[in-house]
């Protein structure tokens, strides 16, 4: 039997864009919390703030923060896709449309891994 | 004699397995001339549903190897793989009655639901509406109205997986056609009813049921359409510049 995930009508790449927009949604809501956590740090605890900033350098945590970048700008771009296909009139080329949403968040995180290497 | 091994859904909604039929291959065959034959040759209490096989009545919708398609006209040769096995079981997300049959209640009670009986503008001592093929709403209609209800599109619509609630592509088309009917009166109960809980923003836009259409209609354009003629409404409620 084919396997549930693999179900032949969601080898389709607008359901793929529909997992990703989801995936990436959630995601960011859990991130969220922590990010304002991290940033209240800096009026209450400015070195531990410090030290927070010190361990991000690590090549690790950098690739992290690129992935994060990316879901940002899946959600974003992905976003801004549905709504322009819920409020403009219908066009054929929602596929090109969620590929160009793709190559966008790729460009943006990895513009931002770029500039996050020069400029530490 | 080359033979397409079929395995065939049998049994309720409560337990089905496959069953595995050998059936002759022929130089052009459908997969509803499989399920037919076997009817016919092997085992007349194989259960199934068809009418014209010519693509115009939409009651032959199952699913082959996995995705919902219109049986009488889908070619052998075009979903046979290499291993000459075909799987057929009854169209997903609606209840089985019996082997490959479903029971469409539940679909049709959901056109039913968005308003889809007609609701006439005129009364029979008034002449007809005239409709002008070239008018806007009629091409914003064009292609809804030519839908078979053969419940691929809902077959294949995850979101009727999720939540059997959701009106599902189908009726959601129709009431799209309907909004656009100049016969149609009230259209703002249509609007009023596909805007519900059940309604058009389930719509995840994942287009499956525009990929699976047999006749090529796009229901998730009309349910994008439906999105925003509703949210145009609301709009126009709102600040009262309509009527
Ligand atoms: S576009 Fe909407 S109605 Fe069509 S299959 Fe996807 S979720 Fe279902
Ligand atoms: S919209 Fe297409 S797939 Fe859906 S019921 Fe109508 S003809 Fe069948
Ligand atoms: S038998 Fe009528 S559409 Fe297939």
């Amino acid at each position: 039997m084919i396997s549930y995930s693999l179900a032949p009508h969601r080898r389709n790449l607008l359901w793929s864009a529909f997992l990703i927009h989801r995936l990436s949604g959630l995601c960011l809501a859990l991130f969220l919390p922590l990010h304002f956590w991290v940033l209240s740090r800096a009026l209450h605890d400015p070195a531990a703030l410090e030290g927070f900033l010190k361990w991000t350098d690590l090549w690790y945590v950098k690739l992290g923060e690129y992935l994060l970048v990316f879901l940002l700008g899946a959600h974003f771009f992905g976003g801004l896709r549905l709504m322009a296909f819920e409020a403009l009139p219908w066009s054929n080329r929602q596929k090109t449309f969620a590929a160009l949403a793709f190559a966008l968040s790729f460009i943006s995180a990895t513009l931002f891994l770029f500039s996050a290497v020069q400029y530490g | 004699m080359n033979t397409i091994t079929v395995q065939v859904s049998r049994g309720s909604e409560k337990h089905s397995e496959f069953q595995t039929f050998e059936v002759p291959e022929q130089e052009n065959q459908t997969v509803l001339d499989l399920v037919t034959y076997i009817q016919e040759y092997i085992d007349p209490t194989l259960s199934y549903r068809f009418a014209c096989r010519v693509g115009m009545c939409g009651s032959c919708g199952m699913m082959v190897n996995g995705e919902p398609r219109w049986t009488c006209r889908t070619h052998v040769k075009k979903v046979l793989g290499s291993s000459k096995t075909i799987e057929v079981g009854p169209l997903k997300n609606l209840p089985v009655i019996k082997d490959l049959v479903v029971d469409m209640d539940t679909f049709f009670d959901k056109w039913i639901a968005v308003g889809g009986v007609h609701h006439p503008s005129k009364n029979r001592h008034q002449s007809i509406e005239k409709i002008s093929e070239l008018s806007a709403e009629r091409m914003s209609a064009n292609e809804a109205v030519e839908c078979i209800n053969c419940g691929v599109c809902y077959a294949s619509c995850d979101v009727v997986s999720a939540n059997s609630d959701y009106f599902g592509p189908a009726a959601l088309n129709r009431a799209w056609s309907l909004v656009n009917d100049v016969k149609t009166k009230n259209k703002d109960s249509i609007l009023e009813a596909v805007s519900g809980n059940a309604g058009c923003h389930n719509c995840h836009s994942q287009q499956n049921c525009s990929n699976y259409c047999p006749n090529e209609l796009n229901p998730s354009a009309s349910i994008a359409s439906l999105k925003r003629t509703v949210f145009a409404s609301k709009i126009n409620n709102l600040f009262g510049n309509s009527k």
